[in-house]
């Protein structure tokens, strides 16, 4: 019998900005506990919160970058319950009329097709605190520093049917918070988290199983795996003769699984209602066209642009693409040495591999775009090989400074001399007298073996291509 | 609308509120009356009304994202019930 | 000194007759004498208002004063205070100190007015007897054993009893008007949004507004002044200039239509309190206003649909009292849900519950739409009746209460018929418009007070209505024997 996947996933992106939403308090990470919690986020007596400009416009920039509708008339409600690091016991929400919904995203499937994702609303909230457990004994210590940060919970269609969608779109998401700079996409500390909402059903079947609801997975790793180890369990429950009930689950990443939470509250009964320390948030149509101006370059239209203008194939521009920054970076390298696929080569290779090495970002690349720009000229220009330009870019990593002041300090620069590499040719073939022979006889696989010598005797300095020339003319002679 | 016991114990749980045995009697009573007071409002024909959830037609105002507050933790936990190491204590949470 | 106007006492304090710090401790002394048959105070802050009045002199001395710098005022335990304990009447802010000022507070405090004390009042407002408190009952100073109203009640009872010149108040359903009324002041509860709720404990944050009680409505409209005004930091407080309350008091009222709600002279009204009304019909008459019937047809449905809308904001904004952060917290919680549950069963008095038990219920699921939407249905056909009437009138008079002050303990453990004396008090502010309650006549020496209602943003012309009416009569002016 075969199975099929049902997914939606809800994303809860902090929102990059520097108050809360509600508030005039620092939303900046790893303040020391409750420093960074105003009495508004406290929920004292008599405090009232006021909405944050900036909150509104990057919903809406959201919702225009994927092509979602945006309501011009949109209302806060309160999401009623107890939780000691919910202080006012209600959460700010959006329910009947978010601001943004009926949107979508195309993602990208592995046997090269792309699938639309549909994008059901995306919503104003705020955060509320966190539970420390460790510190006490007996005792939960709360930290309401985050209380009150700005999140757009982003809520997809249940339109996914593996794992791999899943991350797929996920990632897309990920990625284009960051593009559009209204989320820092951190999920180590929390500005981007998952909540995936599972079901499986017969193929072909129609209707919804029954879902559970895993909560808080923290990695796109751990996304694949609990719902991979979810849509497993059950199926095994319905292969069994069981039912699949519905209820939040927590994944586990230690044993990679999925468990049941103790319920927070029997049946959940929020009493949502309209904030009326609010009023409805009406946005008109400039307001929505001032940010649609403010908007970036959007990912798959770069992509597209990487492929038509650089002439690159899909699947460079869809690696150089991934974040804002890399894009910007190769654009820059590539505009320095005016060779795009050369450029587009090696920000994918080395510059990637460095970075991956090293666990930086591109921000934090020693080696500035122009500078491997002027590195990959000398390749184009025959100064250096491909092989002595890893060299040097090696060494700018290590902040050696300029490409060229290494290049002349190391003495890399590439023998063209004819004479002198005839000179090398004919020590080699001297050297491997029995070589030649072979070679002359016809085994012209031999020709490698000499390139490698020549190029061994240089240095590596030897222009390949004039090496490669002069060879075959000289072990022809004679 | 009449409200049993079992209604408030209910309702009681729902608010957070410890409702002493004795006086739930009462509660039920009372918030019965209070119910039956207002199903008056079931005479009325609301079909096409707008609910009104605030008095005035106004709209949302929108704060500048400017950080105005300052650290204020020692006045606020000054307050506070129960406070440790600067966080606010509460019995163990159990997730 | 205790019979004298604001207007009157400004300019003593202007000249130099008396200084403030003599006015204070004249007041402190009169509260030290009367205050203990009444109980309108929670606190008294001696020491702070005598520190207030010596500001309030060097201000005057250096010619830095405004009309109510140095005059004394009591402030609705409502208020938020830093420094100074907020108990909202309740053994859940029993130790509560606000780490901040209440917008009101602020205000006044640049005024220079000089902050008395902390005046009694139901628990978190929600009453109309001031029975609620956790501090006692406020007692009526017409009548020691009857009620002063509520739930600005203490307020009240101090500007009767001359134990204050001025006292702020606030009012949901009637919560300054119907005090107002029963103890013989006058009290105005302006437009919503025209007075900040930042730093006023929020009972029903869409119905919820501070207001000025005083003696007459001149004084009325000197407190009102100093307390009206936006306020960037509350969402809902309306973002326009302040009319010159004080400027129009003298206004001439010729030709004013007044309309009078068919609907709030039927049998449920003491005849009596009718003929009161009457009488300052014929009043107003001479002064040239023109009366005409008008018709308010939901206006029954107003008791009913406050009754859901308020408890359900009340149900949710009292939330945030769980004994984490602030406030009353229970002795040795066992776990989690037994904090929270002693701590708000044994923090909140019975009204309160019953009143976070109806809204809870009102807001739960299967119940939202029967319940809580329908009343915002209802509020918006009463909002209409007001928006129809005030096409063929310029304000509207009727009763404040269908009846004087009742028996202390009489309606106590009848919540609906305790919820029916504000009965003409309540769609004003389901409809978020002003109204003021003004003394016009006696009963068995009880005090009788009328209504006027504005349309939005008419506070002035109430005050100047009812300033005009207190030149012509002098039910104001008397004092409850026993208070000399």
């Amino acid at each position: 019998m075969e199975w099929e996947a049902v997914i939606g996933l809800e994303i809860h992106a902090q929102l990059a900005t520097k108050s809360k939403i509600f508030s005039g308090a620092s939303t900046a990470y790893g303040a020391p506990p409750n420093t960074q919690a105003c009495a508004v986020d406290l929920g004292l007596p008599g405090v009232l919160p006021v909405l944050n400009r900036e909150a509104v416009r990057m919903a809406v920039k959201f919702g225009l970058a994927t092509n979602a509708k945006i309501n011009l008339r949109s209302v806060f409600a309160r999401k009623n319950y107890f939780y000691p690091d919910l202080p006012k016991g209600y959460q700010i929400s959006q329910y009947e009329l978010p601001i943004v919904y009926d949107g979508w995203l195309d993602i990208d499937l592995e046997d090269g097709r792309t699938k639309r994702i549909g994008i059901t609303r995306a919503h104003l909230e705020e955060d509320a605190g966190k539970s420390l457990h460790e510190d006490f004994e007996d005792m939960t210590g709360i930290d309401l520093n985050r209380a009150g940060t700005p999140l757009l919970e982003i809520v997809s269609e249940p339109d996914l049917r593996s794992p791999q969608e899943a991350v797929a779109y996920m990632k897309k998401l990920h990625a284009l918070v960051r593009y559009l700079g209204i989320c820092d996409g951190n999920m180590q500390e929390g500005s981007f988290r998952c909540d995936a909402n599972v079901s499986v059903r017969r193929k072909g079947e129609h209707r919804f199983g029954t879902r559970t609801e895993i909560k808080n997975v923290n990695s796109f790793r751990f996304v694949e795996r609990a719902l991979r180890y979810e849509i497993e369990r059950q199926i095994e429950v319905l292969e069994s003769g069981g039912a699949v009930v519905q209820e939040t689950r927590l994944y586990d990443a230690a044993r990679d699984e999925t468990r049941s939470m103790r319920t927070k509250e029997e049946a959940n009964d929020y009493r949502y209602f309209p904030d009326p320390d609010l009023l409805p948030l009406v946005l008109d149509e400039a307001f929505v066209e001032e940010v649609r101006r403010s908007l970036p370059e959007l990912p798959d239209a770069k992509r597209r642009r990487f492929m038509d203008e650089y002439g690159l194939p899909a699947y460079d521009a869809g690696v150089l693409t991934a974040s804002r920054e890399l894009a910007d970076y190769y654009e820059a390298v590539a505009a320095a040495c005016g060779e795009p696929k050369l450029a587009a080569n090696w920000v994918m290779g080395e510059f990637s591999a460095y970075l991956n090495r090293d666990g930086l970002e591109v921000p934090g690349a020693p080696v500035p775009p122009e500078a491997l720009g002027r590195l990959l000229t000398r390749i184009q220009d025959g100064t250096i090989s491909g092989k002595i330009a890893k060299e040097v870019f090696e060494a700018m990593w290590d902040g050696e400074g300029d490409p060229d002041a290494i290049i002349e300090r190391r003495g890399l620069k590439q023998i063209t001399d004819t004479a002198a590499i005839e000179a090398m040719i004919r020590e080699v073939m001297a050297a491997n007298p029995k070589q030649v022979e072979q070679y002359r006889a016809g085994k012209e696989k031999l020709l490698g073996f000499f390139v490698g010598q020549v190029m061994k005797a240089s240095k590596g300095k030897a222009n390949p291509a004039e090496v490669n020339r002069l060879l075959k003319r000289l072990l022809q002679e004679d | 609308m009449a409200l049993g016991p079992s209604d408030v114990e209910k309702i009681a749980h729902l608010a957070r509120l410890a409702i002493d045995p004795t006086d739930v009697e009462t509660y039920a009573r009372n918030l019965s009356d209070i119910l039956a007071f207002v199903d008056q409002l079931e005479s009325v024909d609301t079909r096409d009304v707008t609910p009104m959830a605030h008095p005035l037609d106004m709209t949302q105002r929108l704060r500048e994202d400017v950080v105005t507050e300052t650290d204020r933790r020692e006045h606020f936990q000054a307050i506070a019930p129960a406070v440790d190491k600067g966080l606010y204590l509460v019995p163990r949470v159990i997730e | 000194m205790i019979e004298k106007s604001v207007r009157e006492l400004s300019a003593d304090l202007h000249a130099r007759r008396v200084s403030s710090e003599e006015l204070t401790r004249h007041f402190l002394s009169r509260i030290a004498r009367h205050d203990g048959r009444l109980n309108s105070f929670i606190t008294v802050c001696e020491e702070q208002a005598l520190a207030a009045a010596r500001e309030a002199d060097i201000r005057l001395a250096e010619g830095r004063a405004g009309p109510l710098t140095g005059i004394p005022y009591a402030h609705k335990d409502i208020f938020c205070t830093e420094g100074i304990r907020t108990s909202c009447a309740s053994r859940m802010l029993d130790n509560f100190i606000a780490p901040y000022d209440a917008t009101v507070t602020e205000k006044l405090r640049q005024a220079g007015a000089v902050m008395l004390g902390k005046t009694n009042m139901d628990e978190f407002a929600m009453g109309s007897s001031n029975e609620t408190s956790y501090y006692g009952p406020v007692r009526n100073p017409w009548d020691t054993e009857r009620v002063p109203g509520g739930s600005s009640g203490g307020s009240a009872a101090a500007v009767a009893a001359r134990l204050t010149p001025l006292a702020t108040g606030t009012d949901t359903g009637g919560s300054i008007r119907q005090p107002a009324a029963l103890t013989g002041i006058t009290g105005i509860k302006p437009t919503y949004g025209r007075v900040s709720r930042w730093g006023m404990i929020a009972f029903a944050s869409s119905l919820d507004q501070g207001g000025a009680m005083a003696r007459s409505a001149e004084d009325a409209a000197y407190l009102l002044a100093a307390m009206a005004g936006f306020d960037p930091r509350d969402s809902t407080c309306a973002d326009r200039p302040v009319d010159d309350y004080v400027a129009h008091l003298e206004d001439d009222l010729g030709g004013l239509r007044i309309g009078l709600p068919k609907e709030y002279f039927t049998g449920d009204l003491d005849a009596r309190v009718g003929a009161c009304i009457e009488a300052a019909v014929k009043v107003l008459e001479g002064l040239g206003v023109v009366f005409r019937d008008i018709h308010l047809p939901h206006a029954h449905l107003a008791v009913p649909a406050y009754y859901v809308v308020a408890p359900a904001e009340c149900s949710s904004n009292l939330s945030r009292y769980d004994g984490v952060r602030f406030g009353y917290r229970c002795e040795n919680p066992r776990d989690l849900e037994d904090l929270y549950k002693r701590t708000r069963g044994e923090g909140f008095g019975a009204e309160v519950k019953r009143r976070i038990m109806i809204g809870t219920y009102a807001l739960s699921a299967g119940y939202y739409d029967a319940y809580y939407l329908k009343a915002q249905q209802v509020r918006r056909l009463i909002a209409a009746d007001f928006r129809n009437a005030f096409e063929e009138v310029d304000l509207i008079l009727g009763p404040t209460t269908p009846a004087p002050a009742f028996r202390l303990g009489e309606k106590v453990d009848d919540p609906v018929t305790m919820y029916l004396s504000d009965v003409y008090t309540i769609a004003v502010n389901l409809a978020g418009l002003p109204g003021l309650s003004a003394p016009c006549g006696f009963i068995d020496g009880l005090p009788v007070g009328m209504q006027l209602i504005g349309n939005y943003f008419e506070e002035a012309r109430l005050l100047n209505v009812a300033h005009r009416y207190q030149q012509e009569t002098d039910w104001h002016r008397r004092r409850p024997p026993g208070f000399d």
